[in-house]
């Protein structure tokens, strides 16, 4: 049994049993246009590179999936599959308090992500997934490593974005909470980085300069 | 003989080494398409060179622009030129020109953005509806898409164009000016990948860095030139090939339109178009003719402005070299 949950141009999701578990196989597949040799490295460098990474986000406190393998020869991460429900569809049918609380929690996560210097690269609320009482942060394929006040606020700025656009009913309030939760785990350095994210806001075209 | 158009635009182009005069007609015949390329002693493009070449040929050849098409001056309806982005020196040399013109005849004056302008002559040459563009050239490499009003950019480089960096390699190495089409001879005989900086930052790229390697692995004598032109294509288009497949699952669009000099490339046209195909894309590429830059393109981009109603006065027809696509709003493709 496989399911094909989700087909990037990066790699395809597919939710298989594998040894009597229900896993994700996320499989950066080869590219028929790219070298052989340059698409063999590529894929393998970015497999390993994203399993690490997930590794340490766990070591920084960050619930994301278990990994039960990595295979580089096919470029193929085998993990956990979160049974939950992804924050971004959550949002409307929660209580005001359930949603400051979930805000905060995430706030206080991307602080300890940035912390351990990883950069998320895609912080959205689709790659958020509540399972129960878990806050699992998933997809860290475009993530990297860096402490650069520069990069934690352009990583902010993609949730403050989020927020604007798709959660906008409740903009100022999650806002608030994930700062409240973001400055708490992080720190000193929390303010500049948050600051550096209204700067990133204001770069946009056609924004409004008031 | 006898011709009745609708519609017939003059198109100058003169944003950088090129220098382009276009008659197209209101059905998107085009009627004579004439390019002088000033090709510098040695060394790149300098601005005031190319400039200098534009105002001595400029006259010329519209005149045989205007022979070619087989129609008088008074016969025009309006005169487009290219407006930005390029090189500021380049720029006014046209624009002065097409201002002249303008203002002599009578006749409206229509600013043209010079990548929306490779865009549009794609579509109107292949007959793409709604595609995404992969627009590569000596000055630009961009990955847009229409999207609300204007045309959105995906990706771009965040240094130097792919174009710039063909050129820049292929005269470190003595190859043959534009390089384009002489590395991609020479490619077709290499074999050895040498490992070069493979530099993609989700949706945009760098070229700088793979610049220096290139040359730098070409100073070490250590390979044949025909390895380093493999090498080079291949890391070089696998960048571009990356980020067009990112921005074409992000957009599902239905087309792909490969357009700018760089699409005579058949190495790209072939990514594109495997690219196209796992995506079901429909990929097109702009006719040869066509993807350099040229005046064509941009006499054509002028009649879909101007039957919107886009003219532009005398007044506000100065040059702008940093003028985005982005920033132009194209109600013809509402």
């Amino acid at each position: 049994m496989a399911q094909v949950i989700a087909k990037g141009a990066e790699a395809d999701l597919v939710l298989k049993d594998w040894n009597g578990l229900q896993t994700v196989h996320k499989i950066r597949k080869p590219k028929k246009h790219r070298h052989p040799t340059l698409d063999n490295q590529l894929r393998r460098q970015r497999t390993r590179f994203e399993a690490d990474i997930i590794h340490r986000a766990k070591d920084a406190g960050v619930p994301t999936p278990l990994i039960y393998q990595v295979d580089l020869e096919n470029a193929v991460i085998v993990m956990e599959y979160i049974d939950g429900v992804k924050v971004r569809d959550l949002v409307d049918y929660i209580t005001a308090e359930e949603r400051v609380d979930l805000f905060n929690r995430i706030g206080w996560y991307a602080g300890r992500l940035h912390n351990a210097g990883i950069i998320h690269g895609d912080l959205t609320t689709s790659n958020i997934i509540k399972q129960g009482e878990r806050v699992v942060f998933i997809d860290f394929g475009l993530a990297e490593i860096s402490t650069e006040v520069e990069k934690r606020g352009v990583d902010l700025n993609l949730m403050n974005r989020m927020l604007t656009s798709t959660h906008y009913n409740y903009r100022d309030q999650i806002l608030e909470a994930f700062k409240e939760g973001y400055r708490e785990s992080l720190g000193e350095e929390a303010d500049e980085a948050l600051e550096r994210m209204e700067e990133v806001a204001l770069r946009g075209r056609y924004i409004e300069k008031n | 003989m006898f011709h009745v158009f609708e519609l017939i635009s003059l198109g100058v182009e003169s944003t950088a080494d090129n220098l382009g005069i276009g008659v197209v007609t209101g059905e998107g015949e085009v009627l004579a398409n004439i390019t002088k390329i000033h090709v510098p002693e040695e060394g790149g493009i300098h601005p005031r060179e190319a400039a200098r070449h534009h105002s001595e040929n400029i006259g010329n050849t519209i005149r045989k622009a205007l022979d070619a098409a087989d129609i008088t001056a008074n016969e025009l309806d309006i005169i487009s030129f290219s407006q930005g982005p390029g090189l500021g020196p380049c720029l006014r040399t046209g624009a002065t020109s097409a201002r002249a013109l303008a203002t002599y005849l009578k006749k409206p004056l229509i600013g043209v953005n010079h990548c929306v302008a490779h865009i549009e002559i794609g579509r109107v040459t292949t007959g793409a509806e709604d595609p995404l563009t992969l627009y590569v050239s000596g000055g630009n490499t961009i990955v847009s898409g229409y999207e609300s009003e204007r045309y959105r950019i995906f990706g771009e480089t965040l240094d130097i164009a792919i174009g710039n960096c063909l050129d820049t390699f292929a005269r470190a190495a003595g190859l043959e000016y534009p390089g384009g089409p002489d590395i991609e001879r020479r490619a077709l005989k290499g074999s050895k990948l040498i490992p070069l900086p493979y530099v993609v930052k989700g949706m945009d790229l760098s070229y700088s860095g793979l610049l220096t390697a290139i040359t730098t692995e070409l100073e070490t004598g250590k390979h044949s030139i025909e390895d380093l032109c493999f090498s080079l294509q291949e890391t070089a288009y696998a960048m571009l090939g990356e980020i067009t497949e990112r921005a074409l699952a992000h957009t599902g669009k239905p087309e792909l339109l490969l357009t700018g000099g760089v699409a005579a490339n058949k190495r790209l046209g072939g990514i594109v178009h495997d690219i196209a195909e796992e995506h079901g894309s429909t990929p097109y590429v702009v006719p040869i003719r066509l993807a350099m830059d040229n005046g064509a393109m941009i006499a054509w981009t002028g009649i879909l402005a101007y039957r919107e109603g886009l003219i532009t006065p005398v007044s506000e027809s100065f040059v702008n070299p940093n003028w985005r696509m982005d920033q132009v709003n194209v109600p013809w493709r509402r």
